[in-house]
């Protein structure tokens, strides 16, 4: 490009804000502002109720008693309706941080499988470990299970590849609570897969929901069932893309399939398994629907549905759902950290 | 090529791939089939105590109603428990989530697209974390100011939320597409004397279809499968048909009424069918677009 032309390939700055405005706008007011407002409101709690102490004289003297002055409460929610500042308190209490029930059973427990178990039985922490279990156990799996699948349909005669395709791509792309719903009802009690259960382990009263540990392998099971598709579209897709010509002088060289397999194929595909692995990670972590629609919360509760649990019901604790916000959004940041290194030493080398 | 592999392939290794084909073809559709079935039989045989095989023979439903199949749970939901009125809700809603989404996503995407100025960059990084945000951890942002503005309960509120946690996922899919229109053809435009914005009017509007029409169907099923913001913002008359199933569930568990949330499913799942069947290319092709290109 000549002189002076050189910056008609790159939008102005006045042009770019114009167009990304509107995205921006919604983005900041929505996504940025919200999360700030979370952080706020994680440092209040609501006002406690004002208490007159009233007189009262009767006939036998005078007793004093005290009252919740509806009033006064009523006009100090409406001036501050943040509430009063309590700054780190929240998150320290027993439905989130609780650091002193920690700090207790570290000195109550006998030994460190006795204390896991006691921390895990803090709200938190078991939110935390069942979410950090179900995208540790289901990202992987679920990526492995996809390319199995991809390999399989790769090998099918072309016509039957279309309808594979379609019907696998179901599982996803269906409505998570509905989806979840479906495989729910089939493995209740008086369900088919529930009932054949059942006959299988010999036990008519077995059911799953009454588990914990059955109830955690249904939700990770409706998680690889839901997943395993994204990995098997892509992986399926990268498969088209493998070259042929490595991959025949590979077969020429005397390699077997499985040869074939691991020294063409999965160095081809590698680059494609970080990317969704990075997309899963995503999604799993903010696990939520399945809980739901397995009415699972007794057994098994995610940090989001810690958060929606605040958020629902008679009282509405947004203090609380605000400070549990704020952690799963840090563990949001925390889990993606590599993947912001990596794309910035990226960007610099495209740059340079 | 791959048909070539195929036919090279031992007989015992193409039996094992194509068994286990044949059982992801189960685990894949048959519960999708077991309760479209199932939604046209009577809850004691959908559910039933005595025996799985009622389910298919329809034995109670035969008692119950007269008919192997019945429409029952379909009238109980759609008539008594007024689901038309949720499914309204979710077509208004969806309809303009994708086009708000859309517009918004095209000047922007295109505007990353074109720039490699450093803050486009850091753009589309804050994208990436924002779209990482779990949509209740925003949620509970939102209650607060909502409440005291008055403005919780209404679809626009909904819409526009959604529009807003749809952004990221938009901008990065458009701005993918947009670097595959060469910028020769907008360069030249403008070297002619268009200002940016004419350019993109008359230049890159006319091709930008196929990658416009990828990403509405993305946003389309973002808005339709959502139950976070719409469970949690919509008040009960303007609820959408996902969290109205989910209030089947939590107020109706009564005999018979399992059934309506059973026939809510099937008649919310039979849109998604059609539109994979229609669009699985644009689908396929979507879901593919970040990754094959890193």
């Amino acid at each position: 490009m000549a002189f002076g032309q050189s910056f008609v390939g790159d939008v102005k700055h006045k042009s770019f804000f114009l167009f990304i405005l509107p995205s921006m706008a919604a983005m900041v007011l929505f996504i940025a502002l919200p999360i700030l407002s979370v952080l706020v409101q994680s440092v209040f709690a609501p006002h406690e109720q004002v208490i007159v102490e009233v007189k009262n004289c009767g006939p036998f003297g005078c007793t004093e008693s005290t009252m919740i002055d509806q009033e006064a409460t009523e006009k100090l929610r409406a001036e501050q309706p943040l509430g009063r500042f309590v700054g780190a308190e929240i998150y320290m209490n027993r439905g989130h941080l609780a650091f002193g029930e920690i700090g207790q059973a570290w000195s109550a427990s006998e030994g460190l499988g006795d204390f896991v178990s006691r921390v895990l039985n803090l709200p938190f922490y078991g939110a935390l470990a069942f979410t950090l279990t179900y995208t540790a156990v289901v990202t992987p799996l679920a990526i492995a299970f996809g390319f199995v699948i991809a390999i399989a349909v790769n090998s099918l005669p072309r016509l039957f590849r279309g309808p594979m395709i379609f019907f696998s791509l179901l599982p996803m792309i269906v409505t998570p609570l509905i989806g979840a719903l479906i495989l729910f009802w089939m493995i209740d009690a008086r369900g088919i897969l529930g009932s054949a259960i059942q006959s299988i382990a010999g036990d008519p009263n077995l059911s799953l929901k009454a588990s914990t540990p059955l109830t955690w392998i249904m939700l990770m099971v409706y998680g690889i069932w839901s997943s395993a598709p994204f990995a098997f579209v892509v992986y399926y897709a990268g498969l088209q893309t493998v070259p042929q010509d490595t991959l025949e002088s590979a077969m020429i060289d005397g390699a077997t399939r499985w040869e074939r397999i691991r020294y063409v194929v999965l160095p081809h595909l590698l680059p494609l398994t970080t990317f969704m692995a990075l997309i899963k990670i995503m999604d799993n972590f903010r696990v939520f629907e399945p809980i739901v629609s397995f009415s699972a919360a007794a057994h098994a509760q995610s940090l989001s549905y810690f958060i929606f649990q605040d958020l629902g019901g008679e009282t509405r604790l947004l203090s609380s759902a605000a400070a549990t916000s704020v952690l799963t959004i840090a563990g949001v940041a925390i889990l993606l950290s590599p993947v912001l290194v990596r794309n910035w030493r990226d960007f610099n080398r495209m740059r340079a | 090529m791959a048909a070539a592999a195929s036919t090279r392939m031992s007989p015992p290794a193409r039996t094992a791939l194509w068994g286990f084909v044949l059982l992801w073809f189960v685990i894949a559709a048959f519960p999708f089939a077991w309760t479209v079935w199932g939604s046209f039989k009577v809850e004691g045989d959908f559910f039933s105590k005595a025996d799985w095989t009622f389910a298919l023979t329809g034995t109670l439903t035969q008692i119950e109603t007269g008919g192997a199949f019945t429409g029952d749970g379909y009238y109980g939901a759609w008539v008594q428990e007024e689901f038309w009125k949720a499914t309204l809700n979710t077509a208004i809603m969806v309809v303009c989530v994708v086009a708000i989404s859309l517009t918004f996503g095209t000047l922007g995407g295109y505007a990353l697209s074109r720039s490699t100025y450093r803050y486009a960059f850091w753009l589309l990084i804050a994208a990436l974390l924002f779209r990482a945000m779990p949509p209740i951890a925003l949620i509970s942002g939102y209650l607060l100011p909502f409440y005291q503005w008055n403005l919780w309960g209404h679809l626009p509120t909904a819409i526009i939320v959604l529009v807003a946690i749809n952004q990221p996922f938009t901008l990065w899919m458009l701005t993918s597409f947009f670097r595959n229109i060469p910028k020769d053809l907008d360069e030249s435009a403008m070297v002619d004397g268009c200002t940016r914005f004419q350019a993109f009017r008359h230049v890159i509007i006319p091709v930008m279809w196929p990658g416009v029409i990828t990403t509405g169907l993305f946003s389309l099923l973002l808005a339709y499968n959502d139950f976070a913001v719409t469970a949690m913002l919509l008040s009960k008359e303007n609820q959408t048909m996902v969290p109205k199933i989910a209030s089947f569930l939590g107020t109706t568990q009564t005999k018979g009424n399992i059934m309506f949330a059973v026939a809510a499913v099937v008649s919310t799942t039979a849109p998604i069918f059609l539109l994979v069947m229609f669009f699985q290319r644009q689908i396929v092709s979507g879901l593919t677009a970040g990754a094959v290109k890193g």
